[in-house]
């Protein structure tokens, strides 16, 4: 639950949720997952935002974005993919 | 090695050796888990001088969460039309008669969810049973876990209750530090949740203990930068909070976070697994949002933390053991068949060693 996945904001909608607020379906490197924006109300779409268990905390730029995704890969090892929106290194199970 | 991360080993080297010839041997604890399985991954654990020490903190809120928790989580699953919503890390950790993966097998309902969001979906799908969110974490998870209890309270979502269990860092680095003389020179502080609190909330741990504290992110070099950050400060008599992560960190971190949080929940005292109870380190639902409170509703009380025979995991957690002392480290605890919490979450430190450091490990031993 505690790591943070870097994507980009391909589409704002509003979620019909009244708290909630506007949801944004972002991209984490081909996977599209919904985030709520009610944290970052100044994101946009084609901003980069840092995702916490389906909400955005931080806009960043794409460098930062870029390194965000470095560090998932070092955190987690080269294949780390999306499970939900959980970043998972591939064949975890199996290494245990 | 690239160049810059060549030219930081050597300096940290040179500082390192003269600190430790003046008889001042460094000593780092890295608070959060996901910096102690980084700091494996990338190696740079292996680029440090043997006269810097690093040790892991209690920074995985699984491995914090107590096990009268655990066991009430595991009740709650047994009452009728319950189904329980959790974090997947969760599932298995082992409380005093199982875990809620036991449960699962005797028939509760247990539903993996990514986000608290998820749970209030999952209470509206669901109007005849009481879905109980497991919210456990640190700053970071805790912000979307109180905008889903405001969500629930504007829609009239009635049978949504919440587990809270939400630890603050913080109090906790409080808590170390002021049990005495903590053998730590500085904190390397995580990244994620500092885009959440901010840099200056560390500014108390620096000011009023004297330690340096530098916000990183995981990644090699920048970890590695910071860990040079703290030594610098330490050979030079300082103790100020420095950020080399990145700009998204910012002094008064995230306000709209923030204040969400503080709508909804109240800091309360906590029990941390096996260290025991820290004022202040936790939170609570507001009275407000006191229908949301699954104990309250249950009119149950957590019961005792017990930790399982012969687990130090308290002591790994503080920084006063490796998971190498611990007599079931790798024989009667593996990550197949955890004995303690620090070996159930991928971010525990004893999970981290056991993937890592196994043969390094044993040979500590
Ligand atoms: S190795 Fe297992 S039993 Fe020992 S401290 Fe770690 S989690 Fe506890």
């Amino acid at each position: 639950m505690c790591l943070a996945v870097p994507g980009k904001i391909l589409e704002i909608v509003d979620s019909g949720e009244p708290v909630i607020g506007r949801t944004a379906m972002v991209d984490f490197q081909g996977s599209r997952l919904e985030a709520s924006l009610a944290m970052v109300p100044e994101a946009e779409v084609d901003d980069w935002v840092l995702v916490h268990a389906g909400f955005a905390m931080s806009v960043l730029d794409e460098k930062e974005a870029k390194e965000n995704w470095d560090m998932l890969k070092a955190a987690l090892g080269d294949d780390v993919e999306l499970v939900g929106n959980e970043p998972t290194p591939k064949g975890d199970e199996d290494d245990q | 090695m690239t160049s810059d991360v060549q030219a930081v080993v050597a300096e940290l080297n040179d500082l390192c050796a003269d600190l430790e010839a003046a008889g001042k041997p460094v000593a780092i604890m890295e608070i959060c888990g996901t910096h102690t399985v980084s700091l494996f991954r990338t190696g740079a654990k292996s680029l440090l001088p043997s006269s810097l020490r690093l040790v892991s903190g209690p920074g995985c809120p699984v491995c914090v969460t107590s096990q009268g928790y655990i066991d009430l989580a595991c009740d709650l699953a047994a009452e009728p039309d319950v189904i329980i919503a959790t974090y997947g890390d969760m599932v298995r950790v082992p409380g005093a008669r199982g875990s809620l993966e036991t449960m699962r097998g005797e028939g509760a309902e247990i539903a993996v969810v990514y986000s608290a969001r998820d749970a209030v979906k999952l209470a509206e799908e669901n109007p005849t049973k009481r879905v109980i969110f497991l919210s456990v974490g640190f700053e970071t998870t805790t912000p979307g876990t109180a905008l889903s209890v405001l969500e629930a309270e504007n829609r009239g979502i009635d049978n949504l209750l919440i587990l809270a269990q939400n630890k603050l860092v913080i109090p906790a680095m409080h808590a170390l530090l002021g049990g005495g003389e903590m053998p730590i020179n500085g904190f390397l502080c995580p990244g994620h949740v500092s885009i959440v609190i901010g840099s200056d909330a560390y500014k108390p741990i620096a000011d009023q203990y004297g330690k340096p504290c530098v916000v990183a992110g995981f990644e090699l070099h920048n970890m590695l930068l910071a860990l040079l950050h703290i030594v610098r400060q330490v050979a030079a008599g300082e103790n100020r909070v420095e950020n080399v992560y990145s700009l998204t960190v910012t002094e008064p971190g995230n306000l709209h976070a923030q204040a969400i949080v503080d709508k909804v929940f109240q800091p309360c005292d906590a029990v941390w697994r096996a260290i025991g109870m820290i004022p202040a380190s936790g939170l609570e639902l507001r009275e407000e949002y006191g229908r949301f409170d699954a104990l309250s509703h249950f009119d149950l009380e957590m019961g005792p933390d017990v930790c399982p025979a012969g687990c130090i995991c308290g002591e790994v957690i503080q920084g006063q053991a490796t998971p190498a002392e611990c007599k079931l480290f790798g024989t009667g605890c593996t990550p197949i068949k955890p004995v303690g919490p620090c070996m159930v979450s991928s971010e525990g430190t004893c999970a981290a060693w056991f993937r890592y450091n196994r043969n390094t490990a044993r040979t500590v031993e």
